[in-house]
């Protein structure tokens, strides 16, 4: 069983379509740890020390956050400035997080037409969470291919925000249980609740 | 009566008037104090007053000088400057000593005589240079230490020169000038001396006996008698009490044949560091004060002008020579120790004078008939002179040399120079904590309470801490309030808080303060006092307990935080809003305006509580709100067809709550 650990962030809490329902689905997936940052650190006050420990004791950490301004949430940010420490992280000694995995649950509201370079976004979504995917390998771990849902804030009208959480639900599930095909993860581009590389039992 | 009533009235008000215009005309104190004597001398005369004996009197204003000088340096300092002390002091007394002899000697004077007007003339004045430097901030830089360690060692250096000066006489005049010296008052040094009958060995357990017993009850026997004197809640007690110590030590110097100086000099070392520090400043300051304008205005009022006039280009010339090669002398030493700078000139020039203990030993060689009178009246126009020619020597520095050296930057004061530091008014449980988040960040402090036995108990944690009632201008003189950077106001009574938030930022406009409030209304009054950095005492703590109480409820913890910061800006606006028509002279129920406000202000809570305003917590709900579904269509519409404004972009990318 893969240890995995996940971060939830979202200043917006309760105005939220999508992300509020993954949160209290994945909150409710046992033997993976949650963590909702705004509510464990609503000053800020990352515990650097909680937070290092935690990255070691799992082997598979996933944030999972709205995108906001082409980025993460501040506290998020925040939370890689203070807890990759030069000496745990990278660096000279730094290498407890070597081999471990970090993924991505995100959610975008631009269309999917609209991530690629003749649409209003101009750039794939993937050139957007590269600073996240290079903090990953300059940790050396693995970035497998994020999570996504398009056009978040249409979902509820469009129905989507059900299967998008019972594929979240699924995904967790498969991560702890070793049935999560991270090698396919890798080579893929965003997976999707219908894409998911899911492999059978065991 | 009557007399002692006039001449009282006759001396305070020659200063009164004399000084406030030298201090205008840049002349320092000390001069307007010998002009104010010089001004009053003919009436003195007529009145056939002994300024002698007033003067001897007043040179207690020198002991309790020493005293506060001692106050302010801690044991570990005064170790520390053992070197100049000695080396310094003692090269300066032993040089100027020699070689005022040896013209003297030039001069055709005999051996002894010579010697006697050598030690006379070395000594410098405590009293103007030290009340100088203190007047102008110089104390603790380079020059001023030098110098201070230079005077300290002199007035050590008065006990032996007054037991060796005799030997130069004939030994059947010895009784003469014991009978004297003690003719010449309570300021007198090595007068009244006990222990002149008994044999060395005896005289030096006497004299340790004595200095340990300063040391021993400075340190231990001082805080009983204080706590003892606190029970009675009276403030003169305390002044009557520190008098008593000063006199003591003083009185038991003189039994024992030690420096009524040295000896209060030693206490004040030894109570340096005792929380009752300041309070002893404060009440011994203005007696010194006093005692020292006394001193100066009978140096002025001393001066014999018939005599003067009668040899004034010999008087006048060998005034400029003595301070010219005292000077010389200084400066010499000055390299050798390397003060450098504006500091060298301080020195040099500060010390060039005779001081008053030339005084004491000139009448005492004329008791023991080492010199004759009409010399030793000659030295007396002398010493007089270069301490009037002090004050204009410390214009000179003042006015050619500090600028010089302050332009070039070579000057090294700010090395030396204390950082300015917080004074914490009230260290209970809110004083106490601000206190210790100043200290934890390196900065120093000052805190001052009035409640000894809690003073006891933080001691014994190491925190420093003084006795004393902020509430009083010459205690929070004497903690430093003129140097300090902030004022933190965390005593309990609140029309004490406003006093002291009025009478600070009327006197001392450059420090800021940090101010404790009971309620909002005492806000506002503190306000109107002139603070600006008010803190509510329960508000911080009332919020804290708001925003558990929504955590408990289930609200997310962010929200809570968001909740409660938007619950203080709005507070805020109000407190603003309501501050300008608040008036400490009306009671607010019957401000009318205050209460039309105020009913606004609740108006407007409850609608937003209702939701049918966006006016209370406006700001929260700023962040994080999504557009609406027709928005982005709108903005997906614009965009396909080309319009790239930046408004687009921006509702788009921030698309937050999905």
């Amino acid at each position: 069983m893969a240890r995995l650990i996940v971060y939830y962030a979202h200043p917006g809490h309760k105005y939220s379509h999508v992300n509020k329902y993954m949160a209290r689905a994945a909150g409710a997936v046992d033997g993976i740890t949650f963590v909702d940052l705004y509510r464990d650190y609503p000053r800020f006050d990352i515990d650097v020390n909680v937070e290092q420990r935690r990255l070691v004791e799992h082997d598979v950490v996933l944030f999972q956050f709205p995108m906001f301004w082409y980025s993460t949430p501040s506290i998020i940010k925040e939370w890689e400035d203070l807890v990759l420490e030069h000496g745990f992280a990278y660096g000279a000694g730094g290498e407890n997080l070597a081999g471990k995995q970090m993924m991505l649950a995100v959610t975008a509201a631009g269309p999917d037409d609209a991530y690629r370079h003749e649409g209003y976004q101009h750039y794939p979504i993937r050139t957007f969470l590269t600073p996240l995917e290079q903090t990953a390998r300059l940790c050396k771990m693995h970035f497998p291919a994020p999570y996504v849902l398009y056009s978040s804030l249409k979902a509820p009208a469009a129905g989507l925000v059900e299967p998008h959480v019972d594929g979240y639900v699924r995904l967790l599930e498969a991560i702890r249980d070793d049935r999560y095909d991270f090698a396919a993860a890798e080579r893929m581009n965003v997976v999707h609740f219908d894409t998911l590389p899911v492999g059978e039992e065991g | 009566m009557d007399g002692f009533l006039l001449l009282a009235f006759l001396f305070l008000a020659a200063g009164v008037v004399a000084v406030p215009i030298a201090s205008r005309l840049g002349l320092g104190s000390v001069l307007g104090y010998l002009i104010a004597g010089i001004a009053i001398s003919p009436l003195l005369q007529q009145l056939h007053v002994d300024v002698v004996s007033i003067q001897h009197f007043a040179e207690f204003g020198v002991v309790m000088m020493l005293f506060l000088v001692g106050l302010e340096l801690e044991p570990r300092m005064l170790w520390s400057m053992r070197d100049k002390l000695l080396g310094l002091g003692g090269l300066q007394v032993a040089v100027t000593a020699a070689a005022i002899m040896g013209i003297a000697m030039l001069l055709g004077q005999p051996w002894s005589i010579a010697l006697a007007v050598g030690l006379v003339l070395s000594l410098s004045s405590t009293a103007i240079v030290l009340q100088t430097l203190n007047e102008k901030g110089l104390m603790k830089c380079d020059g001023g230490q030098s110098s201070f360690s230079v005077l300290l060692f002199q007035d050590i250096a008065v006990i032996p020169m007054l037991a060796f000066i005799p030997l130069l006489a004939l030994p059947e005049l010895a009784d003469m000038a014991v009978a004297s010296a003690e003719h010449g008052g309570e300021g007198d040094h090595g007068s009244m001396s006990l222990v002149e009958r008994l044999d060395g060995w005896q005289r030096a357990l006497v004299t340790v006996g004595a200095i340990g017993l300063v040391v021993v009850g400075g340190s231990y026997l001082t805080r009983p008698v204080f706590r003892f004197i606190a029970i009675a809640r009276l403030r003169e007690l305390f002044t009557a009490f520190a008098l008593l110590l000063v006199i003591g030590i003083a009185l038991l110097m003189i039994v024992v044949g030690l420096s009524p100086a040295l000896g209060t000099f030693l206490a004040g070392v030894v109570l340096a560091n005792s929380e009752y520090r300041h309070e002893l400043e404060s009440d011994i300051d203005p007696f010194k004060g006093l005692l020292l304008g006394l001193f100066f205005i009978t140096v002025g009022a001393a001066i014999r002008f018939d005599l003067l006039f009668a040899n004034l280009g010999g008087v006048v010339a060998m005034t400029l020579g003595l301070i010219a090669l005292k000077a010389l002398i200084l400066y010499a030493l000055s390299r050798i120790f390397s003060i450098t700078g504006a500091d060298r000139w301080l020195f040099t020039l500060g010390l060039a004078q005779a001081g008053e203990f030339g005084f004491v030993l000139l009448s005492f060689t004329v008791a023991s008939s080492v010199i004759p009178t009409a010399l030793a009246q000659q030295l007396l126009l002398v010493v007089t002179l270069s301490m009037l020619l002090t004050p204009l020597l410390f214009i000179i520095y003042d006015k050619l040399i500090a600028p010089r050296f302050a332009a070039t930057g070579s000057r090294q004061a700010d090395e030396i120079e204390e950082q300015g530091s917080v004074i914490v008014a009230g260290h209970g449980r809110f004083g106490g904590i601000v206190n210790r988040i100043l200290l934890s960040a390196g900065f120093k402090t000052v805190v001052l309470d009035y409640q000894s036995e809690q003073l006891e108990v933080l001691r014994k944690f190491g925190i420093k801490v003084y006795f004393g009632d902020a509430m009083r201008p010459d205690l929070l003189h004497a903690a430093g309030i003129g140097e300090a950077k902030m004022l933190v106001i965390a005593i309990d009574e609140r029309e004490s808080a406003t006093e002291l938030v009025r009478y600070v930022t009327e006197n001392y406009p450059h420090v800021y303060i940090v101010v404790r409030a009971l309620d909002r209304h005492h806000v506002y009054e503190l306000w109107n006092a002139g603070a600006r950095d008010i803190i509510r005492e329960h508000f911080d703590s009332s919020l804290r307990a708001g925003r558990s109480a929504l955590e408990a409820l289930g609200v997310h913890p962010y929200d809570a935080e968001r909740q409660v910061r938007g619950f203080v800006l709005n507070d805020r606006e109000q407190m603003y809003q309501l501050a300008s028509v608040f008036n400490p002279d009306i009671p607010a129920h019957e401000n009318a305006e205050y209460v039309e406000k105020t009913k606004k202000f609740l108006e407007r809570y409850e609608q937003a509580m209702r939701g049918t305003s966006a006016a209370f917590g406006s700001r929260l709900d700023r962040g994080w709100v999504p557009p609406s579904l027709d928005d982005v269509e709108a903005e997906e519409q614009a965009a396909e067809s080309g319009q790239r404004e930046d408004s687009d972009f921006k509702c788009q990318a921030n698309g937050p709550g999905t």
